[in-house]
């Protein structure tokens, strides 16, 4: 664990080269940044310690800027009460902005506080399409990914490049239940079926067997997993043990690169999945993970740390435009500020942020390498498709949010 | 459990004449610093802090009733605790409930869970009854992640605070407190009467010796099933007020984690002592609080408490404090 | 012969075959559990952790020493239960004369000790561990591809279990075990040591649950949350079988299994509910379990 467990000063040197003879004098605002996230449970190798590293990255790359940033850190345990009672603190307390918090639960319970507080939200984490829908604030950012991209993005593109008959494993909760219902929805837009789905017990289930042999047993030609981390891994696993993968291709619907890490390439490889970032996708991302790298355990940054780094980055560039103290009286102002500046950074490329809060960048389709396609470690990616940023997201329309006049 | 306390039919250790509704004097030099600082805390501590360091105090008291006192452990109270806030919940968001009556609401149902419950329970003793408590606490956590009005993963979010008795609003942390520090004493003098009542009498003759209460003629299958629903209802509503306070009641109040802290919160503060609970209940959540910053080692200091307890430390440190001073705390 | 209850008869046999197979996993977990609880009176809820430790250690076997996986059969229970065996010595031998219930929170706190250590060792996200390659491939059985290794795992936990059973139902070192359990100051009169052989019995209970791990290792992933997602599942098993039963655990882990397998057929969703369901009703109609001696 790095030393980001603890609160991290970054030194300004904007507040020490402001000369004393300035007639004001006026003394550097200080603008805070809290990374609330899974520093021990479940999502912390995606999330945890990562999103902090790759927050105090941007806030170094926005030094000198007439405002010093302060980034701090904590564990909220998946825990909504915990995440509620370090937000409520944290932000009485001064800290202007939350970032990352996965764990939708507890993301939602997040941004009606920052509402509440009139703060900024800029959520990396969580996956439920709500932030952006009938739970949009004017104080939430939604970057990164959320389920409908998710299911569009594997969905569409596995239809279309012939898998048209499809069988669902679903964690039976309401992640679970989004994922398949959005799913299933493109793979019937895109001209195909849906033979099945098979909801087990979230979370208590470790052995995915009898699933598989129901999905083996329904003839689809696609084997859909609405389940996320640990899940997906034992269901792969099993889906291979029973030479499922000879028949079906198995489309992981929430994957990243360090659930391909723990699976192995041996047993990974040939997946299909969407996620909006990837390390050794092009120049600009490899140029972000070499200035991270030394930080970082030698690790490249993961799709939500990146997220991280983007929205920490575009954060900091409006308070810049707008000045620190307005920035810090109203968490409204600076958002909108947000959705009015066209967003660029190394992780993402250009983008934009929509009036729902929602952010929207390319998302792609990769397929995991097999061992022999892979040049090393982390290299597990192959490039598939590519969806354009305003396609990839849900209709502004038909989010149902209320701060979309229609 | 039974080594380590008084029995009951014998005489109280000396300068513990009860001096006053129950209490011994230097119970109530406690109670009055309990006070003291209830009434201090919030212009020194955060606010919301303090109400969440009361709801989980009132839940281990109720917790403490039934360990302490009859020496039933549940292993499974988050039950209560976690449907108590999901009906308070539902009952202030859905049904537009003011605050008093969600929370009496989640305190009802609670109370009902534990009637059930504590009826199929309290046949087996020890060991067994700590398992079918765990048991079904687990059907409960099942059937939350399943049942639609709980919200499953997302839980019921923006509960409204509402006004209490539909004229006081409690959208302000500082008078919220103030009701909160309220429902905390009152439920914490009803456990405390309950238990220097002649019903608390005989739970602790039954927690000595059951089959010699029952020689005496006491039905002690009743007593035990009362205790129960008692428990669970203070659970409950210690979860309903939970609930309000945060706007939120999610799974993790009905995880079987919830039920093991409840059981380090009173085992370190002292069981069937008065103060344990509360003593407890404000180590462990300010210690997880600040440990918040290191998150992945919550678990292992949180692990380490329980095993030094149990080897070192049995009496809590309430306990630890009555021992020195030869009272009763 | 096609459809029962509306489910294809191959379908339905190759459920019941899976479950068969959980149910190995059952019964071999519990019958460690079932070992320490019956001859010593402990209930070790760090069972779970010593399991997960048993597949960590195969992995770090196979890691560090590139030792592979029958190695690790047989080395990595037998680290385990020297941990064990170091735990009961330091820590759960002070609790006899107390409370049963003490030593249930003793090896709560320390499971969680446990896992929250090698949380933070291996992060959260699991290893992987591959099948050994004599045990890969499949066997078609006509109605279901079956895993050959899942075939091993059935056997082994057969074997494990009879092997157990007759130690302690059969051999002289069974008899003291079981006399002591009965009066210990009149085996350790005759010149038995019974606190050695308590140690022992833990260590072996404890190496039990590693043998779990290791078996469990290529199939499911390697976590550090493992075993606290089984450990309940298998005290249900061993208080449903009756704790002091070995033949109970055994054989209400191979029927839970089966039950779990049926359920996940017909009402997935409650395939994890089922197993409390049916130990609230055992415990009602035989309180002491389907097996057990009051």
């Amino acid at each position: 664990m790095t030393a980001l467990g603890r609160r991290t000063l970054l030194a300004g040197s904007a507040a020490a080269a402001l000369p004393l003879s300035h007639a004001r004098a006026q003394q550097a605002a200080t603008i805070r940044i809290g990374v609330l996230s899974d520093m021990s449970g479940p999502y912390r190798d995606t999330t945890g310690p990562g999103s902090a590293v790759l927050t105090q990255q941007a806030a170094s790359e926005m030094a000198n800027r007439g405002f010093t940033v302060e980034v701090l850190a904590a564990d909220h345990q998946n825990k909504p009460d915990v995440g509620a009672n370090i937000a409520r603190q944290w932000f009485d307390q001064g800290v202007d902005a939350i970032v990352d918090v996965p764990t939708s639960s507890v993301a939602l319970a997040i941004a009606g506080i920052a509402r509440e507080k009139n703060k900024v939200f800029l959520n990396s984490g969580a996956a439920t399409s709500d932030l952006t829908g009938a739970q949009c604030s004017p104080n939430t950012v939604h970057w990164t990914y959320d389920t409908y991209m998710l299911a569009k993005g594997t969905g569409g593109a596995v239809v279309r490049s012939g898998g048209d008959t499809w069988f669902f494993i679903t964690a039976d909760y309401a992640f679970g239940h989004a994922l398949q219902r959005d799913t299933a929805r493109f793979v019937e837009n895109a001209g195909g079926r849906v033979l099945g789905a098979v909801r087990y017990p979230f979370p208590a289930t470790t052995d995915f067997s009898a699933f598989v042999v129901q999905a083996q047993a329904s003839g689809a030609k696609v084997l859909g997993m609405a389940n996320a981390s640990t899940d997906t891994v034992n269901t792969i696993k099993s889906a291979r043990e029973f030479g499922l993968h000879r028949r079906m291709k198995l489309a992981a619907l929430l994957m990243g690169v360090a659930d391909v890490h723990a699976l192995g390439l041996e047993q990974g490889q040939g997946l299909v999945l969407t996620e909006s970032f990837y390390w050794n996708l092009n120049d600009r991302t490899r140029a972000l993970t070499a200035r991270i790298r030394p930080n970082n355990q030698g690790r490249p940054p993961f799709m939500v740390p990146a997220g991280c780094y983007g929205a920490t980055l575009h954060y900091l560039k409006a308070v810049a435009e707008l000045g620190a103290a307005r920035a810090k009286a109203s968490g409204v102002e600076a958002v909108q500020r947000m959705k009015a500046m066209p967003t660029d950074d190394d992780a993402f490329g250009p983008g934009r942020i929509r009036e729902d809060g929602r952010k929207l960048h390319p998302v792609y389709l990769f397929e995991v390498k097999s061992p022999a396609e892979s040049s090393g470690i982390w290299d597990y990616y192959k490039l598939v498709a590519t969806t354009p940023g305003e396609d990839a997201f849900r209709p502004l329309a038909e989010g149902g949010c209320q701060l979309v006049r229609s | 459990m039974a080594s380590e306390t008084t029995a009951v039919l014998r005489a109280p250790v000396s300068g513990a004449r009860e001096a006053y509704w129950g209490f011994t004097r230097p119970q109530l030099a406690a109670l009055a610093i309990l006070v003291a600082i209830l009434a201090v805390g919030p212009f020194f501590l955060y606010p919301v802090f303090l109400m969440k360091l009361l709801c989980f105090a009132l839940f281990a008291c109720a917790f403490n009733l039934l360990i302490g006192y009859v020496g039933l452990l549940s292993f499974g109270h988050a039950a209560y605790f976690g449907m108590g806030g999901y009906i308070a919940g539902h009952a202030a968001k859905v049904w537009g409930l003011t605050p008093e009556l969600a929370i009496i609401a989640g305190g009802i149902v609670a109370g009902l869970q534990g009637a059930v419950f504590g009826w199929i329970a309290i046949r087996r003793q020890g060991i067994y009854f700590a398992m079918i408590t765990l048991a079904l606490a687990q059907m409960i956590y099942f059937f939350c992640v399943q049942a639609p009005f709980t919200g499953g993963e997302d839980g019921i979010q923006a509960i409204p605070r509402g006004s209490l008795f539909g004229a006081i609003p409690l959208g302000q942390d500082l008078t919220l407190y103030w009701v909160v520090a309220a429902i905390f004493l009152g439920g914490f003098l009803l456990i405390h009467r309950i238990v220097h009542s002649p019903f608390g009498q005989v739970m602790k003759a039954i927690r000595e010796n059951e089959p010699r209460a029952t020689s005496l003629g006491y039905r002690t299958d009743d007593y035990k099933l009362v205790a129960f629903i008692l428990s669970a209802t203070l659970a409950g509503v210690a979860g309903a007020t939970k609930s309000l306070v945060f706007g939120i009641a999610t799974l993790t109040d009905v995880h079987w984690a919830m039920s093991g802290e409840v059981v380090l919160m009173t085992l370190v503060g002292g069981l069937g002592t008065v103060f344990g609970p509360v003593v407890g209940a404000a180590v462990i959540v300010t210690m997880q609080n600040y440990l918040a910053e290191m998150g992945a080692w919550v678990t292992v200091i949180q692990g380490g408490i329980f095993v030094a307890c149990v080897l070192a430390f049995r009496r809590g440190i309430v306990g630890e404090i009555a021992n020195l001073l030869k009272v009763r705390l | 012969m096609d459809d029962i209850f509306g489910i294809p008869a191959p379908l339905l046999f190759g459920q019941l075959l899976l479950g068969l197979i959980n149910g190995a996993f059952y019964a071999m977990l519990s019958l460690g559990l079932a070992v320490i609880f019956g001859l010593l009176n402990i209930i070790n809820f760090t069972h779970g952790a010593q399991f997960m430790m048993g597949a960590f250690a195969a992995w770090m076997l196979l890691e560090w020493a590139g030792l592979n996986y029958w190695w690790a059969l047989i080395i990595a229970p037998i680290v385990v239960g020297i941990t064990g065996i170091v735990l009961e010595r330091l820590m759960i031998s002070r609790l006899y004369k107390l409370d049963h219930l003490y030593g249930l929170l003793l090896t709560f706190g320390v499971g969680l000790v446990i896992e929250g250590i090698f949380r933070n060792e291996f992060g959260s996200s699991g290893l992987p561990y591959r099948i050994p390659a004599e045990l890969q491939g499949a066997w078609d059985l006509g109605f279901m591809f079956m895993p050959i290794y899942r075939g091993w795992v059935v056997i082994a936990a057969l074997a494990t279990c009879l092997a157990t059973w007759l130690l302690i139902e059969k051999t002289r070192l069974g008899a003291y075990l079981r006399a002591a359990t009965e009066n210990a100051a009149l085996v350790q009169a005759f010149g038995v040591n019974v606190p050695r052989m308590v140690t022992l019995t833990y260590g072996a209970g404890v190496a039990l649950a590693a043998l779990g791990g290791v078996l469990a290792a290529p199939i499911y992933s390697v976590n550090p949350q493992m075993g606290s997602n089984l450990i309940i599942v298998v005290f249900a098993v061993v208080v449903i079988g009756g704790m002091g039963s070995i033949l109970g655990s055994v054989i209400t882990g191979f029927g839970l299994g089966i039950v779990e397998g049926l359920t996940k057929v017909f009402y997935p969703e409650a395939s994890a509910t089922v197993i409390f369901v049916i130990m609230a009703i055992v415990l009602l109609a035989r309180p002491a379990g389907l097996f057990g001696r009051a």
